[in-house]
């Protein structure tokens, strides 16, 4: 079972379930943020892209004290998957499940546009089915996905081969006209050094289906479904 | 709470003045109440009586749209438009402008009037599922344009985003008639199911009347009266006129009165836009026949020492008012405060068909809620034909020079604004969040949405070519319908119904009521010949600074349906040795062109006439062919002309072109060949094999039909006559001028 958990102004939480229960045929819910479980039956739990609390203050800073935040974070000391993409992302930053921070994008706007992305661990709930060094292409949309930290949690990240995905051109090279917004080291995603929590920008739930013609994205889900069978 | 000291001014002839009130309107407002109206009357009045919520110059002309049809299941008349579009589905939408606000103060201009247009469709309960917009500027070399233009395209960014819908689709145009008066027409579209949708009517004596969303403060009071006045120097100082927005309670409230909808927990609601509190409730009111009361001091507000004047005219965004049965106001609320939402039950509904507002319990206004509704007042403005118009429409093409160099034109109309590509523009907004969108932005004539639980597909487009309108207003009229309805039609799907959104100057001058009344009667001529009947639309006028007007720009919103969207069609050539068919006439005029104002500095003569039997011909033949997948690529011809549209088909593909034009270049200047524009034509391309089949059904169709050219492997793109090379460049030439003169342009520091 699945979980997408709804923060007041999420707005990829549908579409989310849209991929999981009607491409990839798994079971899932959503929970909304004011309640304070998860459910027995989750495996993994989706953090779903959008602007929550209207992403005021800074993106992701008001909902990670959300009160299912808490239920999240044991889920994820236990072993539970947790995915966050895009604002899901900025909220497990925020949420001190992962390292580090977004800066606003360097052009100082709003991007919607596909990029490619090369595969840099192959060990986590959402990249599981995937070859390293593969690249695919997803779409980013955010204004805060400029990832940032310091070089000492770099070294950390570094260490654990806690970056997940990285932003690189078509031909899989990694360089700074194939990052779209300024990420340290041209950082993507982050894994924790589990492999169980894991944080993207792109948005692999809009390239899962042929009618929109790329799918690219599906990867993501059915290694989240791997990994959901792995726990069962 | 405690109530609030109040002195209100005494209702002078200046005071009365200062509220937009002729003296006729005031002996009106005389003789409806019997007395002297109260200041908080006043103000009602005047927001209600002023021509942005009125309509009172258009409602005359507004009457001879066509807007019947089997599947429009809501005309005008109610806060959006509804369709039927099968499985019971319906589509609801609506276009509207914020072209005041947007000039006075760019970002929060134009993400209000997103937010106000998303709440027109979800008051219908519908899921807002797609938004477009149509925007136009002055000149970009000017500094004080590019904050313009940033600002509108960052402010719509920054609302639809934020809220989750995507924004798939519009139009930008440049030129200098916009300069005092920029164009900001957002449009949205929903979905909801047919026996689900809710209405703007007070029904049921003693139903509540609940507030829901923002509190309410002092802000954007007169809002409405601002778009109704032209501007003059001191514009800037309307800043506090302009509302600020909040996309994430929007978000909130979206969902919660769609949640509320879907538990059958509302009777009648409307959202609070122009004039407010006072134009929802009175709307509300005279749609039922009913009267409201309201008790002002249950309003949320956002400052205290409000007013009964300032809390009914305040233009505070995101709320809404809803109907509802006594029974249901506790499970309604609860569902509000789940979304955090601050909400209140602040009157009924009541028999008398009164507006009556008390406040602390004293009545502060009564009137009947009809006369400053249905019964504002209206008028039929003098109109005349403007004496420079004969002159403007004579076009001695002899004495316009024949260029030769076409490499050199093709790629100046390649980066002319309002041809090159948008992309900077669409990549700030968020143009696939939902996963509906099909055919994405620069893709296709049309944007084409994916309707969850269906194979079928929504196509739309926002169109006008305001400088045909200004050269013949009614033969422009029927050019924006038209043009409108063949983007749809060159996607593979049948137009249905069309909203607008009217831009004109100001009504009380006969020239441009003239304007008006002549571009509606040719939308409404082009309505007629294709079915498409007007469902819902908005009207701006007094867009005109320093006694200046616009263009005359009429923007319309085609939607249509596409059985199959899987078999939606793109602009971009697909295959290499594809064939390229010209359909339609195969020549057009230079009168308006792109291509006479960009290169020669000239903008006179008359924009081609239009053929409405072919172009009902043509749009059904499309959809025809696209079912029974004839053809790889479609694109129609517009700004530019043929040029332009193979280039743009040559680029979007990343496929070379050799184009022979000899059969259709027999007694044609060339640059009308190959710029000259008209209406009912559009480029498709097919595999060799298909040729003979599309040449048989265009036959049957009496479209006429050219074959023109073959895509190639090298990546050049060339059109030639007999031979002779008329422009001969590679794609990554004309692709670069197309792809990056937009951003050129507005990294220019002048």
């Amino acid at each position: 079972m699945f979980a997408i958990v709804v923060f007041p102004g999420s707005n990829c939480d549908h579409d989310c379930y849209h991929v999981l229960k009607h491409v990839c045929g798994a079971d899932v819910k959503f929970v909304w943020h004011k309640e304070t479980a998860i459910g027995s039956d989750v495996k993994v739990v989706i953090l779903p892209g959008g602007f929550s609390h209207g992403d005021y203050l800074r993106a992701g800073a008001i909902a990670g004290f959300s009160p299912i935040m808490s239920a999240v974070s044991e889920f994820a000391a236990n072993g539970g998957g947790v995915i966050g993409i895009c604002n899901g992302f900025q909220i497990l930053l925020e949420a001190g499940l992962l390292p580090g921070a977004m800066l606003r994008n360097k052009n100082l706007k709003f991007i919607c546009k596909d990029v490619y992305i090369k595969v840099k661990n192959t060990n986590t709930a959402a990249t599981s089915t995937l070859r390293e060094g593969q690249v695919l292409k997803i779409p980013i949309a955010h204004a805060e996905g400029n990832y940032y930290a310091d070089m000492a949690t770099l070294n950390r990240l570094k260490e654990h081969n806690g970056i997940a995905f990285t932003y690189c051109q078509s031909n899989g090279e990694e360089n700074d006209s194939a990052n779209p917004n300024g990420a340290v080291l041209n950082i993507a995603g982050i894994t924790n050094s589990a492999g169980n929590v894991v944080g993207m920008m792109p948005h692999p739930e809009r390239c899962s289906e042929e009618m929109l013609g790329n799918t690219d994205g599906r990867a993501i889900f059915e290694s989240a479904l791997q990994f959901v069978k792995n726990k069962l | 709470m405690k109530r609030p000291q109040m002195t209100e001014p005494q209702i002078t002839d200046r005071l009365i003045k200062e509220h937009g009130l002729k003296p006729d309107e005031y002996e009106t407002i005389l003789k409806i109440l019997g007395r002297m109206p109260t200041f908080t009357e006043l103000g009602i009045f005047s927001v209600m009586w002023s021509e942005h919520c009125s309509y009172k110059s258009s409602r005359i002309h507004l009457k001879n749209f066509p807007t019947e049809a089997p599947w429009v299941i809501q005309g005008p008349g109610e806060n959006a438009g509804v369709i039927d579009i099968g499985d019971n589905q319906a589509a609801v939408f609506k276009m509207e402008s914020h072209n005041h606000p947007s000039f006075i103060e760019p970002y929060q201009g134009a993400a209000t009037g997103v937010g106000g247009i998303l709440r027109d469709i979800f008051t219908m309960g519908a899921r807002p599922i797609a938004s477009l917009n149509s925007l136009r500027f002055g000149p970009l070399t000017d500094p004080y344009q590019k904050h313009l233009f940033s600002g509108v395209v960052s402010g719509i960014a920054g609302y639809g985003n934020c809220i989750g819908v995507p924004t798939v689709g519009g139009e930008i145009y440049v030129h200098p008639c916009y300069a005092g008066n920029i164009l900001v027409n957002a449009f949205n579209l929903g979905i909801a199911d047919i026996d689900r949708i809710f209405y703007g009517k007070a029904t049921g004596i003693g139903n509540l009347i609940v507030y829901v969303g923002s509190k309410t403060g002092k802000d954007g009071i007169h809002g409405v009266t601002m778009a109704s006045e032209e501007f003059t120097d001191d514009a800037q100082q309307k800043k506090p006129n302009v509302q600020v927005g909040d996309p994430f309670t929007e978000k909130l409230l979206l969902e919660a009165c769609l949640e509320a909808m879907k538990e059958n927990l509302i009777v009648g609601i409307q959202d609070m836009g122009g004039a407010g509190l006072t134009s929802s409730s009175s709307e509300m009111a005279a749609r039922a026949n009913m009267g409201i009361e309201l008790e002002l001091s249950r309003v949320p507000l956002r400052e205290a020492n409000m007013i009964p004047y300032e809390i009914m005219l305040s233009e505070s965004q995101e709320r809404m008012l809803i109907v509802a049965e006594e029974k249901n106001l506790e499970p309604l609320l609860s569902i509000f405060k789940k979304w955090d939402l601050e909400a209140a039950a602040i009157g009924h509904v009541s028999g008398d068909g009164y507006l009556r507002i008390k406040w602390f319990d004293e009545t502060v206004a009564e009137i009947p809620a009809s006369r400053i509704s249905t019964e504002a007042p209206m008028y039929d403005r003098p109109q005349s034909r403007p004496d420079y118009q004969d002159e403007l429409n004579i076009l001695d093409e002899s004495e316009i020079e024949v260029l030769t160099d076409n490499n050199d034109v093709l790629l100046k109309l390649l980066s002319s604004p309002n041809i090159a590509s948008k992309e900077l523009v669409w990549q700030e907004y968020d143009h696939m969040v939902r996963t509906s969108t099909v055919v994405l932005p620069g893709k296709g004539d049309a944007a084409v949405i994916r309707v969850h639980g269906s194979k079928k597909g929504i196509a739309m487009s926002v169109d006008c070519n305001s400088r045909y309108c200004y050269l013949d207003p009614y033969m422009g009229g029927i050019h924006t319908l038209t043009e409108s309805a063949r983007n749809v039609a060159a996607t593979g799907a049948k137009p249905l119904a069309v909203t607008d959104c009217l831009n004109f100057g100001n009504p009380e001058k006969p020239e441009v009521m003239w304007q008006f009344a002549e571009a509606l009667r040719g939308i409404s001529d082009a309505c007629r010949a294709l079915e498409i009947p007007v469902i819902s639309g908005n009207v701006s006028f007094y867009n005109e600074t320093k006694g200046t007007a616009i263009y005359p720009t009429p923007t319309v919103g085609v939607v249509g349906i596409i059985e199959d969207v899987s078999q939606a069609l793109t602009m971009g050539f697909k295959n290499i040795g594809d064939v390229v068919i010209l359909l339609g006439p195969s020549t057009g005029s230079l009168g308006g062109s792109e291509y006479l104002s960009l290169l020669h500095g000239i903008e006179r003569g008359l924009p081609h006439p239009v053929d409405l039997e072919m172009e009902m011909q043509l749009i059904e033949l499309m959809v025809k062919l696209c079912k029974n997948g004839l053809i790889v690529s479609s694109h129609d011809l517009s700004e530019g002309g043929l040029a332009v549209a193979l280039a743009e088909s040559s680029i979007t593909g990343n496929i070379g072109l050799n184009a022979e034009l000899k059969t259709i270049a027999k007694g044609v200047r060339t640059d009308t060949l190959l710029y000259g524009e008209s209406a009912s034509r559009i480029v498709v391309s097919a595999k060799p094999d298909a040729v003979a089949n599309i040449e048989s059904m265009t036959k049957e169709a009496s479209v006429p039909c050219h074959v023109i050219g073959k895509t190639v492997e090298n990546k050049m793109f060339k059109i030639t006559i007999d031979g002779n090379i008329l422009m001969n460049l590679p794609l990554t030439t004309i692709s670069s001028a197309y792809k990056e003169s937009l951003q050129r342009g507005l990294n220019d520091r002048v």
